[in-house]
């Protein structure tokens, strides 16, 4: 059984480490790194099967793929949480001379990371490619991948979607991070995304709902299940609905904390919702 | 001027299919992957005898740059097939993210490269990609001049780890390199040693740069000829070693004489040497429908073309 309450204090300390990276360069994407931490903190600590000791290749472990990778604080808390590289490094977040780049990137080699990322939509065939490798190698260990709904605006990622129904790709569970927020304001406003559960199933996935991706009983839940659809010749999808800013109440729900930073006063307002459970970096 | 023959003229794409066949047979962790044109980019043995290795991506040429980006993350060697124009232009963004900058072993190979394509017209044609693809970091840019090469660059860029860009064509061009050959990506290739003027030429322009020698000779103009197969990385000391000897320069090339292989001598020299230089390549236009050998002679690219450059470079010198 998982232990829950442990997995929450994890994702309060990520939380605490997001408000802080973003807070320290004054740039960065809050609200949906705080919306999705439950889902991350999940993966690495329960959900997955991973080295600490980081492999490009990655044959033998599950591996997880960030396409809208302006969420990175929380890749990169979750990461150093989990033993990839010392947590001190999240001080240097978008600061000159970092692996911890605005957006992820492999060109300085920060371990865990397998492919760059930010400009949106290309992640879902990447995440396909590494799991058809998989298949070639005979390695049964499963992909994941997250991405934004606003994303699903790239036509690639329907590219993708036909071709990994076509040829049958059943090792990767993708989830859509449902929060219904981008830049411009919520997504029914900026370009309608229209029936997200229909659009899937047509295009020969395997779906399935998580109404409160916020909730960590219901997302390792709902991963547990997933995996259980996996190997049966469709791939499986998640629509996860979040929060965007879920944790700091002045942020929550409100698109426009997609890209903004905390000032002093709001990082110690954030840090006191944010109670402290494990020592900051 | 040495004496350069050929037997006989074949597609430098199908020289692409079957070094890729053969790549295949060597190396288990090569992989094709093709976007609805496996008889255009001669994909169809590989597929044959690897069906298991060869995936079918349909007319999605964005999705099958990330694929191939995640396929080498468990070790494999994607090989991605379709038309220079949709190999490039149309995916540099992907490109650009998963591959180059994820530092990605992907070889993006690219057919019916620059207006000899032909009848199609120009939204087929594509005469940037060059220019596109050396610009990004960590690419490798290859452009071989007949079958026999482009099938020994196949195979080599097989063993090359990185990504690159290997382009070739659909007109049957006259083969004269031998078919034993060993490709070297990076070292150009010195065909016959001249001291008036350096003539730099890509691709299936090597063997017009060829033709050119032989009717200077006759007029008595000694010419230094070398094929740049690989534009990036340029071979900088057999460019400059020429070029101390010679003092001036021609380039010749299938693409835009923007960001080219014109382009990239012309930065080196002046860097470095700066001497007279005339290119001979697409000034500043697209293409248009027509056979492949009225393109290049109402765009420039001849044999008569670079004789005039060449004239025209020796009265600069």
């Amino acid at each position: 059984m998982p232990d829950i309450k442990k997995l929450e204090q994890i994702a309060s300390q990520v939380r605490r480490d997001i408000v802080r990276m973003v807070h320290g360069v004054q740039s960065g994407h809050p609200g949906g790194s705080l919306g999705c931490t439950e889902y991350l903190v999940a993966l690495y600590f329960e959900i997955m099967e991973h080295r600490s000791q980081f492999n490009m290749d990655g044959q033998g472990e599950d591996l997880f793929f960030l396409s809208n990778g302006h969420i990175s604080p929380v890749w990169y808390s979750v990461l150093a949480r989990s033993g990839y590289f010392p947590a001190a490094e999240l001080a240097t977040f978008r600061k000159i001379d970092s692996r911890l780049q605005g957006h992820p990137a492999t060109e300085e080699g920060l371990p865990g990371i397998r492919v760059a990322s930010g400009s949106l939509g290309q992640g879902l065939s990447v995440a396909l490619g590494a799991a058809l490798g998989k298949k070639l190698n005979n390695d049964e260990k499963l992909v994941y991948s997250l991405h934004g709904d606003g994303e699903l605006q790239e036509g690639q990622i329907w590219e993708a979607a036909m071709f990994a129904a076509h040829h049958k790709i059943d090792n990767i569970i993708s989830v859509v991070d449902w929060n219904g927020q981008q830049i411009d304001g919520p997504t029914l406003e900026v370009m309608h995304l229209g029936d997200l559960r229909a659009k899937w199933e047509a295009f020969g996935w395997e779906v399935m709902d998580l109404p409160d991706g916020n909730n960590m009983e219901a997302v390792v839940d709902t991963l547990r299940y997933a995996q259980t659809l996996t190997g049966k010749g469709k791939p499986v999808m998640i629509l996860m609905a979040t929060v965007m800013g879920k944790g700091v109440d002045f942020m929550e729900g409100s698109h426009k904390w997609h890209g903004i930073a905390p000032s002093d006063e709001q990082l110690e307002k954030a840090l006191t919702q944010l109670e402290e459970t494990l020592g900051d970096y | 001027m040495k004496k350069f023959t050929y037997t006989e003229k074949k597609d430098t794409r199908s020289g692409f299919g079957v070094g890729l066949l053969e790549a295949g047979r060597s190396n288990p962790d090569v992989v094709g992957l093709c976007a609805d044109l496996i008889g255009s980019l001669k994909m169809g043995d590989f597929k044959k005898e690897f069906p298991e290795r060869f995936f079918q991506v349909g007319i999605a040429e964005a999705n099958m740059m990330g694929l191939a980006a995640g396929l080498t993350i468990g070790g494999k060697i994607p090989f991605t097939g379709t038309f220079a124009n949709f190999s490039t232009g149309r995916v540099y963004d992907q490109i650009r993210q998963s591959i180059a900058y994820s530092g990605k072993n992907v070889k993006i190979c690219a057919s019916h490269a620059g207006i000899t394509l032909g009848e199609d017209g120009a939204t087929h044609q594509i005469l940037e990609d060059i220019g596109m693809m050396r610009m990004l970091p960590h690419m490798t840019v290859i452009n071989p001049c007949d079958y026999n090469q482009t099938k020994a660059a196949t195979l080599a860029i097989a063993e090359h780890t990185g990504p690159v860009y290997l382009r070739f064509g659909r007109p049957a061009v006259p083969i004269f390199t031998p078919s034993d050959q060993k490709f070297e990506i990076g070292k150009a290739l010195l065909l016959n040693e001249g001291s008036d003027v350096s003539i730099f030429a890509t691709g299936h322009l090597v063997w017009e740069a060829i033709e050119a020698g032989e009717k200077l000779a006759e007029a008595g103009i000694d010419v230094e000829i070398i094929n740049i197969h690989t534009i990036k990385p340029l071979d900088e000391e057999a460019i400059l070693d020429s070029v101390a000897k010679t003092r001036c320069v021609v380039t010749a090339e299938e693409h835009q004489m923007n960001g080219g292989l014109g382009d990239a001598i012309a930065q080196l020299l002046a860097r470095k040497s700066p001497v007279p230089v005339e290119m001979v390549a697409v000034k500043d236009s697209f293409g248009e429908s027509g056979k492949p050998a009225e393109l290049m002679k109402k765009y420039g690219l001849s044999s008569v073309n670079i004789v005039e450059a060449v004239q025209n470079v020796l009265k600069r010198k």
